[in-house]
C-alpha cells in the first residue's frame, strides 16, 4: 500500500464491465510529509474519498478485486482502501 | 490505471489465438494535464474506443481480465474512455 493525495476525479459514461457507478479518482503518491513522490494515476474508490484527502492506495490485482467485491473479469489493480487521518512518524530516521 | 490517448491502431493478421476479434490500440501515456510523458504502448479494447480518444487503462496481468476468458497473455487494456476529468486547478 501507498499513501497518496486525491487530486481530482475522472467522468467517463463508456467502460468497462465492473466499472459502471464506481467513482475514479486521481492520485499522486507522496511521502509520509506530504511532498508528492513520482507520477500520478487513477484509482477507484471505495471510501467515499475526495479531492484534497490523503489514502490509502492498494496496487494488487487480487486485493481490489476482493475490496470491489466484485471477482471475474472486473480489470482492476489500483484501489483506494482507506482515508488517512494522521501519519505519525519520525522524520529523522 | 493510467491515463493515455488514443493515437492509432494496431492490425495484425497473424497472431496468438487468444487475440483474435480484439482491437489492440496504440496508446500514449498523458498526465491529468494532458501532458504526454514515457513511450507509446499497445493495448487490448474492448469499448469500441478510438483514435484521439482520451482513455485510461490498466496495466500487468489484470489487464487480460477484459475479456471473458480471463487468463490472457496480455499487459495493458483500455477500460473507460474519459469524458471529463476535475483537478484541484481546474474545477
Amino acid at each position: 500500500m501507498i499513501l497518496a493525495k486525491v487530486t481530482g476525479n475522472v467522468v467517463s459514461t463508456i467502460k468497462a464491465p465492473g466499472y459502471e457507478s464506481r467513482k475514479i479518482l486521481i492520485v499522486q503518491p507522496v511521502t509520509p510529509g506530504g511532498k508528492p513522490l513520482g507520477r500520478s494515476f487513477l484509482a477507484v474508490d471505495t471510501v467515499q474519498a475526495g479531492t484534497g484527502d490523503t489514502v490509502l492506495v492498494i496496487e494488487e490485482g487480487g486485493s481490489a478485486r476482493m475490496l470491489m467485491e466484485e471477482p471475474g473479469t472486473f480489470t482492476v489493480k489500483s484501489v483506494i482502501a482507506g482515508i488517512v487521518d494522521d501519519v505519525l512518524y519520525d522524520a529523522n530516521s | 490505471m493510467k491515463l493515455g490517448k488514443v493515437t492509432g491502431r494496431v492490425v495484425c493478421s497473424t497472431k496468438i489465438e487468444s487475440f483474435e476479434g480484439i482491437k489492440l490500440l496504440l496508446v500514449q501515456p498523458m498526465d491529468e494535464h494532458l501532458v504526454p510523458y514515457g513511450d507509446p504502448l499497445v493495448a487490448f479494447d474492448t469499448i469500441q474506443s478510438g483514435t484521439g480518444d482520451l482513455v485510461y487503462y490498466e496495466t500487468s496481468k489484470e489487464a487480460g481480465r477484459v475479456l471473458e476468458t480471463m487468463m490472457n497473455p496480455c499487459d495493458a487494456a483500455i477500460v473507460g474512455i474519459v469524458d471529463t476529468i476535475f483537478t484541484e486547478n481546474n474545477k
